[in-house]
């Protein structure tokens, strides 16, 4: 059967060779032929030798799903053979290295399969183990290429870009490429029933990952300090960071930065030393993951009673405990809401795709500075570190940073008395200042318990006084936070209600439930505290999905929490096994709890 | 923690530095510690050093965590914006709020629970990175708000009140800061005012992680026979090898010592610390020399005091980051933020 510009294939091979430049390149070829493309990597905690897949799907109707269902599998790694040959669909194709047999236990007779000898070439054609293993990677692109019918003239000009100062590489690679590009034509009917054709659907996009995304809305709103803790998958947004700023925050003729990255001893440090920097005056924040967040509780909560502006960015990862460092999960979106010891409530922000990541990066700061109080930025791994297809980024040139309530000298010189705790004009937010500004704003900062002047205090009333403040500030942010995105069907009487990256699955189920006359509306929490129009939405539906991605439908207690909603008319859908979710997660989950009622 | 306000009335012969401060502006609440407290002295020896140094009292940060020590800045400075952190967290907040704002000058007041177990490790990487501060250790030897644990400053042998003994080996403050790098090491005694303010001071003009260790009797919990932090056992113990003498950069330097005991070191800002010494062979610049210096010391059972080591080129945070001139607070947005354009034709490699 053909199919154009809508299928999904999967390549296997062992990390630590140098398949993620070809993948990357396959990648953006077919983006740059117009087609959507979303990727996934599927890689091992671990830096050589072990499994490792990369997962495309095509999609002319942009979704960007995983797919569980692969039409084609470009299986180059032998142990993982068996796995890999058990995943192609009935009907499907797979390509291996024919440079040595297949044993007959992996034929299945539904599966055509594509031999090249990619080794044998390669060995034939380039000296040197390394140059041997990395250009086998190229190899199997330009096979691919050959297979599926990307357009030769967009990757010879992608090779050309990449290697542009590096002649000797560009021959390689163009060698590699035309090595199994001409192998497949020449062996095989080309291209495969499933291939691509040129589109016009990517010219407003861009392919990026999220924590790069993140980066990027943090250097955009300002943030000077970043304090970090190595931690897979959150490293990559104080690399990417730090590469921003060496571009964009150097003093063009000193060279002397306008940022201070500290790579702290541990996530506990990490986010003392935001604190710290933000209790100074700068924007500052710490990127990490569930463990890091474990850590940080106790500063956490320590910001949150101070009230120390802190944007805390959590790329989630699958728990509990070291859990699996490379798959992904929400399993941290109660922790993040409630972190720390005694009575506390954070305001989160939780994007869907790396656009989202940027805008509320960006976002995050100015609710911290506004709300005096830690922000987290609520990612996962799948937005954090998978090339998404998103509509390019804007930036709006009139943005100022909002930073809240801080006096300046001027303010303190005119003004006859300052009190940090003091709900000066209802709205529960006290005024704050900065050290080394003004005599008159000087204020003893502490975790312990102090009155609505700042000082310290064991005193009920006033104890209970500030706490009560706080827990009205907090709450005000509900019309602060990015509302939710709600999206009505005609007709519907039932909702689907999700959170971050579940997104993009929930959107092709509902197309496909629709298909099936199961009509659902729609809504996606994009901030906490939950706001008015949450709790409307759910009680207006006799039912509401709750699709998420952790064990213990935390989502749904959240909204149960927060909104007075009654169990009753919320349904979880859960899918927590490591890997993204799919629509037909959705959809089965949708199915089961209707024919369960029924 | 508690805290009594103090009046702020002066009497007008109070004698003002260069700024026309008296000492009581420097000054904070009262103390609400035991009468008695070693920790009280050196919270004066602090608004000794600061009102002599010119220092408006706002350009200050002073932090701490958790601790008798650290409910201590708030008894001095008033007008310097405090922060009473997290139990062993206070190097991590100093090293933000220094990053942020280099111009803050930055004083931290531990204690040895606080240092050296809860927080060792903190302190180990806020002496590695060298961050631009005075680190005050204010160190008796046992847990004093939590009723007179062994801390791990503790010497074996110790008794404590009740007359339990000590069996571990004790964490040396200043030995671990020349191990780790430190810039600046000094110890001193809560009782030797004389010693101590010069050492604050030429800890304040360092650039770089200076660490003080005091030996602050706990009159409460640790001054009893058989404490090797007690008002009886320093005084008796304490040898000064190397007296600090600071000479802030306005002040013409006079030798008043004999050539070949003072050693000069000058610090970033041109200011000069004298090392009037004792021990002659002391080199207070040679590490290793300070290190077997304290070592044997402690052999003899002594306490060695005074400015132990000073390194000449000290590196701190910034320079290393080789951040801009000033505080990154104070930077303007639009130098901040490279605009929608940037932006843009950023997007290109995206593509």
């Amino acid at each position: 059967m053909t199919r154009v510009n809508d299928f999904a294939f999967k390549i296997a091979t062992a990390n630590g060779t140098g398949s993620a430049s070809a993948n990357g390149l396959i990648m953006q070829a077919i983006f740059r032929m117009g087609v959507p493309v979303t990727g996934k990597n599927v890689f091992p905690s671990n830096i050589q030798g072990l499994p490792t897949w990369y997962e495309i799907r095509v999609s002319k109707d942009g979704y960007t799903a995983r797919t569980p269902y692969f039409d084609l599998m470009v299986a180059l790694n032998a142990a993982t053979y068996a796995k890999d040959v058990a995943e192609v669909r009935s009907g499907g194709y797979l390509m291996f290295d024919s440079s040595w047999p297949l044993d007959e236990s992996l034929k299945r007779p539904d599966v055509t399969y594509l031999g090249v000898p990619l080794a044998e070439m390669c060995n034939a054609t380039f000296k040197g183990v390394r140059e041997r293993i990395l250009m086998k990677n190229i190899a199997y692109a330009g096979a691919l290429a050959g297979l599926i019918g990307m357009d030769p003239d967009v990757i010879a000009a992608l090779t050309k870009e990449k290697y542009a100062a590096k002649k000797a590489l560009l021959d390689s690679n163009e060698k590699a490429i035309a090595l199994g590009y001409d192998y497949v034509r020449t062996h095989f009917p080309c291209p495969l029933p499933i291939h691509l054709e040129k589109m016009d659907a990517t010219r407003d996009s861009i392919l990026i990952d999220g924590n790069t995304a993140a980066a990027l809305g943090a250097v955009y709103a300002g943030a000077t300090v970043g304090a970090w803790y190595p931690i897979t998958p959150a490293t990559s947004v104080m690399e990417a960071f730090k590469s921003f700023c060496m571009k964009y925050r150097r003093d063009p003729e000193t060279k002397k930065k306008k940022f201070a990255i500290l790579q702290a001893e541990d996530e506990l440090a990490a986010l003392g030393m935001v604190i710290g920097a933000s209790w100074a005056g700068a924007r500052a924040f710490t990127p990490t993951s569930g463990p890091g967040i474990s850590l940080m509780n106790e500063f956490i909560g320590l910001a949150y009673y101070a009230e120390v502006p802190a944007v805390i960015v959590d790329v989630q990862r699958t728990g509990p405990s070291t859990g699996m460092p490379t798959r992904t999960q929400q399993g941290d979106l109660m922790m993040c809401a409630y972190a720390s010891h005694g009575d506390t409530r954070h305001v989160c922000l939780y994007p869907s795709d790396p656009r989202e990541a940027f805008e509320m990066a960006a976002k995050a700061f100015d609710l911290a500075e506004r709300f005096q109080t830690p922000v987290f930025l609520v990612s996962d791994l799948d937005i954090g570190m998978n090339d998404w297809m998103v509509p390019k980024l804007a930036w709006d040139d009139a943005y100022r940073p909002d930073r809240g309530k801080v006096l300046s000298a001027g303010e303190l010189e005119q003004a006859r008395s300052f009190y940090r705790y003091l709900d000066i004009d209802g709205d529960g937010i006290p005024q704050r200042t900065l050290p080394g500004v003004h005599p008159m704003g000087a204020y003893f900062t502490r975790g312990s318990g102090h009155n609505k002047y700042g000082g310290y205090t064991e005193d009920a009333d006033e104890y209970q006084e500030v706490l009560d403040r706080i827990a009205r500030k907090v709450q005000g942010a509900a019309r602060a936070v990015p509302q939710p995105v709600i999206r009505k069907t005609p007709g519907a009487t039932m909702g689907l209600v999700t959170v971050g990256g579940c997104h993009a699955a929930c959107m092709e189920a509902m197309d496909l439930l629709a298909k099936d006359g199961i009509a659902l509306d729609y809504l996606r929490v994009r901030g906490f505290p939950f706001g008015d129009e949450v709790r409307q939405f759910l009680e207006q539906h006799e039912v509401n999905f709750i699709v998420e991605q952790n064990r213990d439908a935390q989502l749904r207690s959240m909204l149960m929490l927060d909104t007075g909603v009654p169990v009753e008319k919320l349904e979880s859908v859960r899918y927590y096994a490591g890997f993204p979710m799919s629509a037909h997660h959705v959809i089965s989950g949708v199915k089961a709890k209707l024919e369960k009622a029924a | 923690m508690t805290y009594i306000t103090k009046p702020t009335v002066h009497h007008p012969s109070l004698k003002k530095n260069a700024l026309g401060l008296t000492r009581r502006d420097y000054e904070g609440a009262i103390t609400t510690l035991c009468a008695g407290c070693g920790h009280d002295s050196i919270t004066a020896a602090i608004i000794h050093a600061f009102w002599e140094m010119d220092i408006a009292p706002h350009k200050v940060a002073k932090l701490s965590g958790i601790g008798c020590s650290s409910k201590t800045p708030a008894y001095f400075l008033r007008e310097a914006h405090g922060f009473n952190s997290v139990h062993g967290r206070m190097p991590a907040v100093a090293t933000g709020a220094n990053a942020a704002n280099g111009d803050l000058i930055m004083i931290g007041v531990s204690g040895d629970g606080d240092s050296l177990s809860i927080g060792l490790g903190q302190l180990c990487h806020a002496i590695r990175r060298n961050v631009n501060m005075l680190y005050v250790l204010e160190n008796n030897g046992v847990y004093g708000l939590t009723k007179g644990q062994f801390s791990a400053s503790a010497d074996p042998g110790t008794t404590s009140k009740k007359g339990e003994a000590n069996t571990m080996e004790a964490i040396d403050g200043a030995l671990l800061a020349l191990t780790l790098g430190a810039t600046f090491v000094a110890r001193s005694f809560s009782g030797d005012k004389d010693q101590l303010v010069p050492i604050i001071q030429a800890g304040i003009a360092h650039r770089g992680f200076a660490f003080v260790d005091v030996i602050s009797p706990c009159v409460t919990f640790n001054d009893h026979e058989g404490s090797t932090k007690s008002y009886a056992y320093t005084r008796e113990h304490a040898v000064e090898v190397v007296h600090a003498d600071f000479v802030p950069l306005r002040e013409p330097i006079e030798t008043t010592y004999a050539e070949g005991t003072v050693q000069r070191v000058t610090l970033h800002d041109g200011s000069v610390v004298k090392l009037r010494k004792v021990d002659k062979d002391y080199d207070a610049t040679n590490r290793d020399a300070a290190y077997a210096a304290i070592r044997d010391h402690q052999r003899k059972g002594e306490v060695m005091t005074g400015l132990l080591y000073l390194s000449p080129d000290s590196k701190d945070v910034h320079d290393q980051n080789e951040t801009v001139a000033g505080s990154l607070v104070s930077l303007p947005h639009d130098q901040l933020c490279p605009g929608n354009d940037a932006l843009q034709k950023l997007q290109q490699q995206f593509r």
